[in-house]
């Protein structure tokens, strides 16, 4: 008879034996320690992901240096670039100037997948070059596969430059 | 002397840590005979993993996986370091083959059924196994740090995002972030170079346990059907009476073909040269094309060339489903034929998951759809005209972006219908209608064209017309 069987009849009814005892005191150590480590591990992974940062207002020019009528492509910062970034820290739109003091600022991502969506000044048409999405002047889909106008950032005036709202 | 303290090591080593032992015992397990040539994609596969591995780490003593610096390192790398650009060049057609022979394996493990039992789980660890060398390949892609590798990771984040309930979770997990910073490089390269290949490391050692533990299958033969109540008996026995060991009686196939992969490998390597790097990784660069590397250009086209609307369904439930009904494929049947002349379908389908891929990658590679942005001005020699509305007409077809799109006598774009010979087909006052509301693939030019101009696209669009309607 081995030293199992010989536990197990012994055991009381209803009382669990010491070997089942250290089983789950096993696992449960086993838990904790991975617990311990792992909760702090999981937070310092994903925590600065999903880390809410306030939008920020980014110049991108003196409103002078817009004419009326024209779509201009503007490069800033992002909302909160890391400081070794570099060149990935910046970042670009399409600012149109509707009138003196009304622009509007449309994302260069094609709504369908993402691709930068390129401007045709002559033909008043923005046009992506992955799948043939195209826009209106205005951010509307003139054709091809996007579901969905172009995106637009919040625009102002202030102190006689054009601000945009990025990181929102 | 010499022999003797080596063999005195040898005996020392085996009998402290009985390795060599193991080793042997493993590499002369029996198999069947008669696999010949069908069964060597396996360990071909085996072999391009580590030559990624090496050449994985070798890159690793270079590169710096900085957002600022990753772009810089790889232009020394491939420029002004010893053998830079060919060891570049080895982990890309490295990567290459891999693809290539873990889908030949599986397509060989299907067509001849030896995912039946007892290997189902043998095929599952290899299910798994494939989409780990994709996401190797997608990660090495953005590893390259320049102005397609960030755009790429824009456009998988933006297809992730579209997942519901966790579509914005994913696609941040992806960037580290809301959009393409200086996270996203270092986190892509902890997943390319400790966390896939570690994965890829426990799974090829459970593949490879399994393998040991079911045997390698026997060449099928039609008629001889799989009974999971007699299977494992009737295997036992045959390996008995006609089983050869693995080494070398086996293997020498594998390295035969595996050389052969190397060489062509290094071969590729040598005249090729690695891919060559874009512009820096500036995501303020508007004039970006991005496009993915040759083995995932087909759901690149597929993308394009899906009906409006259901792209979200598809981007989503496509790859959960056929990742899904792959895996499940042992599960739905695991006996029975095994012999691919006695399944026609499982041949079909083989046939065409494998000319569906080759058609998309090359609608891919030509991207039809693309609107074309190299495109110069129409020739006056092809407008037939120096001046009038005919010339005017040209001049505004190329102004207004219709030469993007459109073809006229093989200059231009492929994205709309050749327009050689329209003249032929449409009269004046159709094309008006048609440049004024446009339709589901051409933007509508009713408020943007002038009456004046409108005409003179017309009578350029008349004037194109085939040479017999031209004698007339």
């Amino acid at each position: 008879m081995n030293e199992k069987n010989s536990t197990e009849i012994n055991r009381e009814p209803g009382k669990i034996s010491r070997r089942t005892f250290l089983e789950r005191v096993l696992i449960i150590l086993g838990g904790l320690i991975s617990a311990m480590v792992g909760v702090p591990l999981a937070g310092f992974i994903f925590k600065p992901l999903f880390k809410a940062l306030p939008p920020v207002w980014r110049s991108v020019g003196v409103v002078d240096a817009f004419k009326d009528g024209e779509t201009v492509a503007v490069t800033f910062l992002q909302a909160s670039p890391l400081p070794w970034a570099g060149v990935t820290s910046k970042t670009a739109a399409w600012l149109r100037r509707e009138s003196a003091e009304n622009f509007t600022a449309f994302s260069i991502s094609c709504t369908h997948l993402g691709c930068p969506v390129r401007w045709r000044p002559e033909a008043q048409l923005f046009m992506c070059p992955c799948h043939g999405g195209v826009y209106y002047k205005d951010g509307s889909v003139a054709a091809g596969p996007p579901p969905r106008p172009l995106e637009r950032y919040p625009v102002r005036v202030q102190d006689g430059q054009v601000e945009i709202l990025v990181g929102l | 002397m010499f022999k003797r303290m080596l063999l005195k090591i040898y005996q020392w080593l085996e009998d402290r840590t009985g390795l060599f032992g193991v080793i042997g015992q493993m590499a002369r397990h029996p198999v069947p005979p008669g696999a010949r040539w069908w069964y060597v994609f396996g360990s071909a596969t085996l072999c391009a993993f580590l030559i990624q591995v090496a050449s994985g780490i070798a890159l690793a003593l270079y590169y710096i996986p900085s957002a600022d610096e990753a772009y810089v390192t790889l232009q020394s790398i491939t420029h002004d370091t010893a053998f830079g650009g060919f060891v570049r060049a080895l982990h890309y057609y490295g990567a290459s083959a891999m693809v290539l022979m873990v889908g030949a394996h599986m397509a060989q493990v299907f067509l001849h059924g030896s995912y039946k039992f007892p290997r189902e789980m043998n095929w599952l660890t290899g299910v798994l196994l494939l989409g780990f060398t994709l996401v190797m390949g997608f990660t090495g892609q953005i590893l390259r740090w320049d102005q397609n590798a960030v755009w790429t990771a824009a456009v998988a984040a933006k297809q992730a995002a579209r997942a519901p309930f966790i579509g914005p979770w994913l696609s941040t997990l992806i960037l580290s972030g809301p959009t393409v910073g200086g996270s996203t490089l270092s986190r892509i390269f902890v997943v390319h170079v400790f966390l896939i290949p570690g994965l890829v490391f426990v799974f090829v050692g459970l593949h490879l346990m399994l393998v040991l533990r079911h045997g390698i299958s026997e060449p099928p033969h039609p008629g001889r059907k799989v009974n999971p109540k007699t299977y494992r008996k009737q295997y036992e026995v045959s390996l008995k009476k006609e089983g050869v060991p693995f080494w070398p009686d086996a293997a020498w196939r594998d390295m035969v073909f595996a050389a052969a992969m190397v060489l062509g490998i290094v071969i590729l390597s040598l005249v090729f040269g690695p891919p060559e790097l874009g512009h820096p990784p500036d995501p303020s660069l508007i004039d970006a094309n991005p496009r993915p590397d040759w083995y995932l250009m087909w759901y690149f086209a597929v993308l394009a060339l899906l009906p409006h609307g259901l792209e979200s369904l598809f981007m989503v439930f496509a790859p959960l489903l056929a990742g899904g009904l792959i895996i499940l494929i042992p599960f739905i049947s695991n006996h029975g034929e095994r012999s691919p002349s006695r399944r026609p379908w499982a041949v079909a389908f083989v046939i065409m998951v494998v000319v569906m891929i080759g058609a998309f990658w090359w609608a891919g590679v030509k991207s039809d759809w693309s609107p074309n942005f190299d495109v110069a001005p129409l020739s006056d020699d092809v407008v037939g005209a120096k001046s009038g509305p005919v010339f005017g007409g040209a001049r505004l077809f190329y102004l207004r972006g219709c030469l993007n799109c459109h073809m006229i006598q093989g200059y231009g774009g492929r994205r709309g219908p050749d327009l050689t010979e329209i003249g032929d087909k449409l009269s004046a006052n159709q094309m008006i209608l048609r440049i004024s509301n446009g339709a589901s693939n051409m933007p509508a030019y009713g408020s943007s064209l002038k009456p004046a101009e409108m005409d003179e696209l017309v009578s350029f669009l008349q004037s194109r017309q085939s040479e017999l309607r031209r004698h007339k």
